[in-house]
């Protein structure tokens, strides 16, 4: 049975003790003193936590085992490709020239560098169907702005001002209207059809002079393939708009399928999802967008050029029609080191395997789960790289939601599903297994998934009430939003207060 | 290759017919047949190919270690204590996602809170998000945020601002449609206050840097805010948070936001990337609601014990989607947890001593490098210093780099009013043989 550390421990600010110090610090050149205009030197107090080094090793080590990773075990979020990040990535991204690289030195002292970032970018164009990348972005959304404003300058580059409308299926994840919306459209939502595809008419109606862009998920975020993609294409071609392809689930089609060959004008890539790079509780990622050849003077600069005559790899900032830049600098390249070595480790094969498992897996949890009392299978059987299974009758049968289903999961050393999305399915349970977990993993996760129909129709209370056997039981969210702390410093002045007993 | 990180591939056709499919293309039926094609990559390596190969192409690069370096503009070599590095590299906290499943994820979320609470120390505000993708992207939803908040269409911001962030803030505010203004540097190279005045008029925010992209304090940033608060802007500060152990906390000096670099502590250079943006308000409802970003909050579980969860959510885009607050999901969450940990190691003593040593190693720069060049602007200095010179720059960058010295980094494209101008920068990690060694050079070639 599993059992998560339960460490009751303090926040690093109640460990400090007066007089400790974890630092060393070089003394300076010379010991002048600088005249910082007296209105200016710090009066505040420095609340910050005193401790020696061993004391902070112990904490952060201590929080790392409350912590659940792709290491612990299984973690099918779906739509989140959380799929093992090799250790060859993290030792090659810790070579001093990674990190002791500044951005600004001469082209001549990071010849390495760039060449990195352009090996990565002929990886992915090929990988893509796309003829040109930026790798600036520094996470999935970020890339999608990118896009989306790449777009828009391109609509305006020729006059087309009225093209103000991107068109959003409402299976996208939430990223794609936000980013559109920050881009300045106006979002439109193309409702999906019984197969949870894309729905043609609504599409045709949908489309006209104002529109400037689909934003398509392909496979879809039900793990469905849109079949009709190329009538998509070229319905949203015909009307003068471009496609924009979200790469989230690009893991479901590596080395089979391209989105150039689909029809995509431009796609973002997630380099923490489809190529290992470690997801680090939140980020770095990296998430760059590739375009065809009409779209290749509106991307951000510097692009990555190769003087293949001399052998010199170059910044160009030369590129006429650009947005500008979505990140300072060329993005995550310590993100990008680990992708290029992982590529380079899977080649043309291993990526295609990679896919092909991947999918395995996913119709392996399909089939053998589906059928199972209080789940339900809306949809068609046969996906891609993630299912959604919906908890709908389990809950009108028995109370218990998918929020208790996936809280159910962490008591057996299971992570849980990506839950309540998308969002047209009620209760949805979205698994995305990933090709790098074993058939005893699957088996495990099934049968964990079965064992909790069974207690919900037998005991659920101890769904409800799960879980039991992680670091805490069930968080209040509700009362985090109504009585938000979000610092010590909050924290403290509520204390003084006599608000808060935590 | 690959086939070590696949424990099924050992029994792929096996599960394939167990799941009743008659092969794996079978899986793949629903892909239109045309589609398909054979992919022109090379095949893979074994892991030690892998190694080697990258090591070498790595090795070209000629590392801050190997040539002493001048070059700052917003990146800065520090020293990181080899811890941190260990602790965020512990698997758990490296190979976790966003926290969702908050039970089993107390480590990063408290990280994630003590992140927060320690910048909140640090600038001077009680409100901190969990990190956006770096000061530039920071400062560009600032902007955004003050546009939605004050219902107005302006922001202005120093002309003394990095190309880089410039660029930023430019690609960020064409959709909406936030014009930006620019305000003019005094003698001194800081922020001109009686164009400032006439800038203000309408705007939604202001923006002013600590120091400013000159590595100059900005010495009026009280009155900056009071000017950007009678006209009914917002005030923004954007800061380079090692200083504040000498310099007083923006909060303190009337700043409604506090952007900024989180990643100069607990991070390398890495070429520029991984960073975290710094994003702080005012415990003010409308900033709040307004606010981009993930935010962790404390709370309790079913037992009344104290616990850690996502909070205000209804910000953010899976639930808000067109209407989000910004369309930030990946933040970088792992960069804020080692900028943390470099804090909690410092303590109140070890950051006011690194921003001393800083200030003092700059000052030296600074006074070795009056002997050799023209500094254009007085002022105290903080890591940059803008040094014109009386010939090319990129002859004297040339030279320097045959000396096996990087050199500063040359502005004179994006202010051409300073001329043949640099910025050079010092830090704790600056040593005396350096710059003796690069006023040497500069004596003889500048």
């Amino acid at each position: 049975m599993f059992r998560q550390a339960k460490w009751d421990e303090p926040l690093i600010f109640e460990l400090s003790r007066e007089g400790r110090v974890g630092y060393t610090m070089p003394k300076p050149i010379e010991d002048v003193s600088v005249e910082v205009p007296e209105k200016l030197r710090r009066k505040s107090p420095l609340n910050l936590p005193q401790l020696s080094e061993p004391e902070v090793v112990k904490h952060y080590t201590r929080l790392s085992e409350m912590n659940y990773g792709v290491d612990s075990g299984i973690y099918p979020l779906g739509s989140c490709t959380m799929k093992y990040n090799p250790k060859i990535n993290e030792e090659i991204a810790g070579h001093p020239g990674v990190a002791y690289v500044h951005p600004y030195q001469d082209e001549r002292t990071v010849q390495g560098a760039l060449k990195i970032m352009w090996e990565l970018e002929q990886w992915l164009k090929e990988i893509t169907g796309m003829d040109r990348f930026t790798l600036q972005p520094a996470a999935g959304a970020n890339g999608e702005f990118t896009g989306v404003s790449i777009i828009r300058a391109y609509h305006l580059d020729r006059g087309d001002t009225q093209r103000t409308e991107m068109l959003v299926p409402d299976s996208a994840h939430g990223t794609n209207p936000a980013s559109a919306a920050m881009a300045g459209f106006k979002v439109i939502e193309i409702p999906s059809n019984e197969n949870g595809t894309v729905d043609l008419e609504a599409l045709e109606n949908a489309v006209s002079e104002r529109t400037a862009g689909l934003m398509l998920t392909n496979p879809n975020t039900l793990g469905i393939f849109e079949d009709e993609i190329l009538e998509i294409a070229r319905i949203v071609h015909k009307a003068g708009g471009l496609l924009y392809y979200d790469g989230a689930n690009l893991n479901a089609v590596l080395g089979k399928v391209r989105p150039g060959d689909m029809g995509f004008d431009v796609v973002h890539l997630n380099l923490h999802k489809t190529f290992s790079t470690p997801h680090g509780g939140g980020g770095p990622g990296s998430g760059p967008v590739g375009v065809k050849d009409f779209l290749k003077d509106y991307l951000p600069v510097p692009l990555v050029g190769y003087d293949e005559e001399n052998d010199r790899y170059y910044l160009d900032y030369n590129v006429p029609k650009s947005i500008g830049k979505v990140k300072e600098l060329y993005g995550n390249f310590a993100v990008m080191v680990r992708a290029l070595t992982y590529l380079k480790v899977m080649g043309r094969g291993g990526l295609k395997e990679a896919s092909e498992i991947a999918v395995l897996n996913a119709n392996y949890i399909t089939q053998k789960l589906k059928g199972t009392r209080g789940y339900e299978l809306p949809h068609k059987e046969l996906r891609k790289h993630e299912v959604v299974f919906s908890a709908d009758p389990m809950k009108k049968e028995t109370g218990v939601k998918a929020l208790d289903v996936a809280k159910r999961l962490l008591d057996f050393g299971l992570h849980a599903p990506t839950i309540y999305f998308p969002l047209i399915v009620h209760e949805a349970l979205m698994i995305e297994p990933t090709e790098t977990v074993s058939k005893e993993e699957l088996d495990a996760y099934v049968e964990a998934l079965k064992r909790i129909s069974e207690e919900a129709y037998s005991n659920p209370e101890i769904v409800k009430g799960a879980p039991h056997n992680a670091a805490v039981r069930r968080v209040d969210d509700v009362l985090a939003a109504k009585r938000p702390i979000i610092t010590w410093r909050m924290y403290r002045e509520l204390k003084e207060k006599g608000e808060v007993d935590i | 290759m690959g086939r070590h990180y696949l424990p099924n591939a050992a029994h792929k056709e096996e599960l394939v017919k167990e799941i009743g499919f008659a092969s794996v293309e079978d899986l793949f039926s629903d892909v239109p047949k045309g589609m398909v094609k054979e992919f022109n990559l090379p095949e893979g390596k074994s892991e030690y190919e892998v190694f080697l190969e990258l090591n070498e192409v790595l090795s070209k690069n000629r590392t801050v270690l190997e040539m002493p370096s001048f070059l700052g503009a917003g990146t800065y070599f520090h020293y990181v204590p080899a811890h941190v590095k260990y602790l965020i590299e512990r698997s758990e906290f490296l190979t976790s996602y966003t926290p969702y499943q908050p039970e089993v994820s107390q480590g990063m979320l408290q990280a994630l809170f003590e992140y927060q609470s320690l910048i909140a120390e640090l600038v001077g505000l009680p409100i901190v998000n969990a990190s956006m993708y770096d000061w530039g992207t920071a400062m560009a939803e600032a902007a955004l945020m003050s546009a939605r908040v004050t219902r107005r269409n302006k922001f202005v911001v120093p002309k003394a601002l990095s190309p880089e962030k410039r660029k930023v803030l430019h690609t960020y505010t064409a959709g909406p449609g936030v014009e930006i203004e620019y305000v003019d540097w005094n003698e001194n190279g800081q922020v001109d206050i009686e164009k400032l005045k006439e800038a203000v008029d309408g705007a939604a925010g202001v923006y002013v840097e600590i120091p400013n992209f000159f590595g100059v304090l900005e010495e009026e940033i009280t009155a900056i805010g009071e000017i950007a608060h009678d006209a009914g802007a917002l005030f923004v500060v954007g800061v380079d948070p090692t200083i504040l152990g000498v310099m007083e906390a923006p909060g303190e000096l009337g700043a409604d936001v506090v952007v900024g670099e989180a990643a100069y502590f607990g991070n390398p250079m890495n070429f520029g990337g991984p960073r975290a943006g710094i994003f702080a308000v005012k415990n003010d409802r409308k900033l709040v609601r307004q606010m981009p970003g993930r935010i962790i909050g404390m709370t309790k579980d079913a037992d009344g014990k104290r616990a850690f969860v996502m909070t205000l959510q209804t910000r953010e885009q899976h639930i808000r989607r067109a209407k989000a607050t910004s369309n930030i999901c990946s933040n970088e969450a792992l960069v804020a947890v080692a900028a943390a940990i470099h804090l909690a190691t410092l303590g109140p003593k070890g950051l006011t001593e690194l921003g001393e040593v800083i200030l003092k190693n700059t000052a030296y720069l600074k006074k070795r490098l009056s002997e050799v060049a023209e500094i254009p602007f007085k002022g105290v200095n903080f890591k940059d210093v803008l040094v014109r010179f009386g010939k090319p720059y990129n002859e004297i960058h040339k030279a320097l780099l045959e000396r096996n010295i990087h050199g500063g980094y040359y502005i004179g494209e994006h202010f051409p009013e300073l001329g043949e101008s640099a910025l050079f920068a010092a830090t704790e990690t600056t040593r005396k043989e350096w710059v003796d060694a690069l006023i040497e050079v500069l004596k003889e070639v500048a």
